[in-house]
């Protein structure tokens, strides 16, 4: 790789509680200089824009193998790279699921074909992702997956999911939990209220999330194993995570982008591009969740990319795919939050960097002499509109198209 | 919901989806262009040439005998070739979407489709996507809405309904009206709330089980308000609409069972002789003797219950008659 001299920069190192204007040198992909630096092969003028460590997403779909109709593992890893995020989590509920060693390496083999952002893999917590058998954590763990989940799947009964608790805290294996009680959402689509009523849509009550909440943390206290909340829709939710980690208790939690925006007052017409699950809640909900990502009880924000061909949102609602193509509205969502005033710059890029790493218990990155890439630039003062032609996503599905945003990534160097 | 998608820049229907958002004007205009049609056929006269040469699809994907035979005769009645589909659920799963189904029936030159799907929302997915000059009309989505019924109770209220002391005429603005049982999975209840306040009802109860009730429902418009006491909930109205339980649903968790239902909020001769005597008693059909309504009750003196169902015909035709030949 070329030497690249990035000047006067506004540099966002949360691991060390940075934020200043210098300028940055990369050769041989590392960081080389920070301040004064000798001149490189590439110079850019970096005034106004901001560097951050790459972007880590904790969820996101690559429907690879198993649905490339939807998209490919080089095609959603190529566009979240051009979108900043150096970094895909993927969760394990491929066609086949990702529950033995050489699911997880073929799909590492693919990513590292396709060039774009590093792609990591959540492992099945059960056999096919069915809940009743454990999958072979350890090979999995040995394979290189960064924690287990089974997602949205739900497990058989609290003794199996305490067992699986159990067997993945002696690995050192967090689990990855989307807490919805399968029972309580019953098959619905819609947040429980009078949007939900209006609509005739068949409603997933708050309760549903909040009371898998509690069983898991009671589980928790039991095992002392890591839990991580991905996906947290609701204001008691995040209230249940608060006060578990203020008992010391070992669990974290991250927040689709969306979740942090939408309501749903989004369904309003039928809108299928706004159904997700877990469901857009209220307004106090949306706004409980700004808060706790305010604060660093959701220490993570991700895209829950779930990109669909177009006939996938073609049908009446209840009938529709969930799931919104989120890569590209990642950083910009995270950065509306600065706008708003919800965070700063420094905890924007927390929150999409070093939070998730922690999550995932890898080293927190840093932006340090030395230091290997993954790095993201920003224009946060570029206006642009999400035309969904444009997406680099195979999937277009997005409630946000036509929408103005003030920033966006316009390099990243891995 | 979206009036704009119902009705075009002069204020007339394009379809019918919902009674949601219909301005009071419009829904008045469709009763009194019903008047004129129910009184015909009272005298024999049932046939109208407005809609010769323009062809209505009945594009049924759950199964309804009486809904369909209403439209279907709504539609000869005013001279439209009329065609009915049944789609069975099976032949859009062997690949053929919704859309495949509705455009391959458009291309056959259909001014106005009837569309009764179980999916909510499968109306507005087909008003969407339907070409200019091809009219939707819902004949029920899921839950969402079923707007021919609400105009049909509104028409037949409004025909039976005495007025106050003191009025010539009876307005809606003066009744209190009930809809007792199921109100979580009947698009009967959410269309009558839309069209019976935007009438001008002031008081309007849903009375049922809390398991039967949905979230948020006394939201959706004012003067809605939530009763779970039969007696209170019937206390000095005007108008009682049961609807119908969806038997086969309510097995566990809804109810303990249907006997219990019939104990707490069932209509019987002894209640009803507890109610204004002029109450009207209505229900959408089929009703389930014994579980909402006793049956002496059902075609007692109270009831239009029949009168709803002759009402369905005149109400179907004034709105195929808006929809595809325009004010008169």
């Amino acid at each position: 790789m070329t030497s690249i001299l990035i000047q006067n920069v506004r540099m966002l190192c949360p691991a060390s509680g940075t934020d200043k204007v210098t300028t940055v040198r990369l050769e041989a992909g590392q960081i080389t200089h920070i301040g004064t630096a000798p001149d490189a092969d590439e110079t850019i003028n970096a005034q106004g824009l901001w560097l951050m460590p790459g972007i880590i997403d904790l969820a996101a779909r690559l429907r690879e193998p198993g649905a490339t109709a939807k998209a490919t593992i080089a095609s959603e890893a190529k566009a979240a790279l051009a979108a900043g995020i150096t970094t895909l989590v993927m969760p394990p509920d491929t066609k086949p699921v990702a529950d033995t060693p050489a699911a997880v390496d073929r799909i590492h083999a693919k990513a590292a074909q396709a060039g774009g952002a590093a792609v990591r893999v959540l492992g099945a917590l059960t056999v096919g992702l069915q809940g009743e058998a454990l999958g072979e954590l350890s090979a999995l763990k040995a394979a290189g997956v960064v924690g287990v989940t089974n997602g949205l799947a739900p497990l058989a009964n609290l003794l199996v999911t305490r067992r699986a608790l159990e067997y993945a805290n002696g690995l050192g294996l967090t689990v990855h939990v989307v807490a919805l009680d399968a029972a309580l959402a019953n098959g619905g689509c819609a947040h429980e209220g009078a949007m939900a009523t209006k609509l005739g849509l068949a409603a997933i009550p708050v309760a549903a999330e909040v009371a898998a909440v509690r069983q898991w943390i009671s589980l928790v206290e039991d095992t002392g194993a890591a839990v991580h909340f991905g996906r947290l829709s609701s204001a008691r939710g995040a209230e249940l995570v608060e006060s578990a980690q203020a008992r010391k208790l070992p669990v974290t939690a991250d927040v689709a982008a969306h979740q942090l925006f939408l309501t749903d007052a989004s369904l309003e017409g039928f809108n299928a591009m706004a159904h997700v699950i877990p469901p857009l809640r209220s307004a106090d909900d949306r706004d409980a969740l700004r808060g706790a990502v305010a604060k660093g009880v959701i220490a993570a924000i991700c895209s829950d990319h779930q990109p669909h061909e177009p006939d996938a949102k073609v049908n009446p609602f209840p009938l529709t795919e969930p799931g919104i193509s989120g890569l590209e509205t990642l950083l910009p969502l995270a950065l509306r939050l600065v706008e708003d005033g919800v965070l700063s710059p420094l905890q924007c890029a927390a929150r999409l960097s070093t939070g998730p790493a922690a999550v995932l218990g890898m080293a927190l990155p840093r932006i340090a002499v030395g230091a290997s890439l993954a790095l993201t630039l920003i224009d946060p003062a570029l206006h642009w509109t999400l035309d969904p032609n444009a997406m680099l996503s195979r999937g277009r599905n997005t409630p946000f198209a036509g929408q103005t945003f003030i920033g966006r990534a316009v390099r990243s160097f891995v | 919901m979206t009036p704009s998608l119902q009705l075009d820049d002069q204020g007339r229907l394009r379809h019918l989806l919902t009674t949601e958002g219909l301005p009071r004007l419009v829904l008045e205009r469709l009763l009194d262009r019903a008047e004129p049609y129910a009184r015909a056929a009272e005298i024999g006269f049932k046939k109208d040439p407005l809609l010769t040469g323009k062809t209505v699809v009945n594009l049924f994907f759950e199964n309804s005998t009486r809904t369909r035979t209403t439209f279907e005769l709504a539609a000869t009645r005013l001279s439209a070739d009329v065609v009915n589909l049944h789609v069975q659920a099976s032949s859009t799963a062997k690949g053929e979407t919704l859309l495949d189904t509705l455009k391959t029936i458009e291309a056959m030159q259909v001014d106005l489709f009837v569309i009764r799907h179980e999916a909510s929302g499968a109306a507005h997915f087909f008003a969407e996507r339907a070409e200019p000059g091809v009219a939707i009309l819902n004949a029920g989505d899921g839950r969402h809405a079923h707007p021919t019924q609400a105009l049909l109770d509104a028409f037949t209220i409004r025909r039976h309904a005495p007025p106050r002391e003191g009025r010539r005429q009876m307005r809606f603005d003066d009744l209190s009206v009930a809809i007792v049982g199921d109100i979580v999975h009947s698009r009967v209840a959410r269309s009558n709330i839309h069209a019976l306040t935007t009438l001008g009802v002031k008081d309007l109860r849903l009375v049922g089980p809390t398991t039967l009730m949905p979230a948020g429902i006394a939201q959706l418009a004012p003067g809605v308000t939530i009763e779970h006491d039969l007696m209170r909930g019937l206390d000095g109205v005007d108008v009682v609409i049961l609807l119908r339980l969806q038997k086969e649903r309510m097995v566990g968790a809804f109810l303990p069972s249907l006997g219990e239902f019939h104990r707490d909020y069932g209509l019987t001769q002894e209640r009803l002789a507890r109610l204004k005597p002029d109450v009207l008693l209505m229900h959408p059909g089929p009703i389930n003797r014994g579980v909402e309504i006793a049956g002496d009750v059902a075609y007692g003196e109270r009831s239009v219950i029949l009168d709803q169902v002759k009402n369905g015909v005149a109400v179907r035709m004034a709105v195929m008659a808006e929809i595809l030949a325009g004010a008169q």
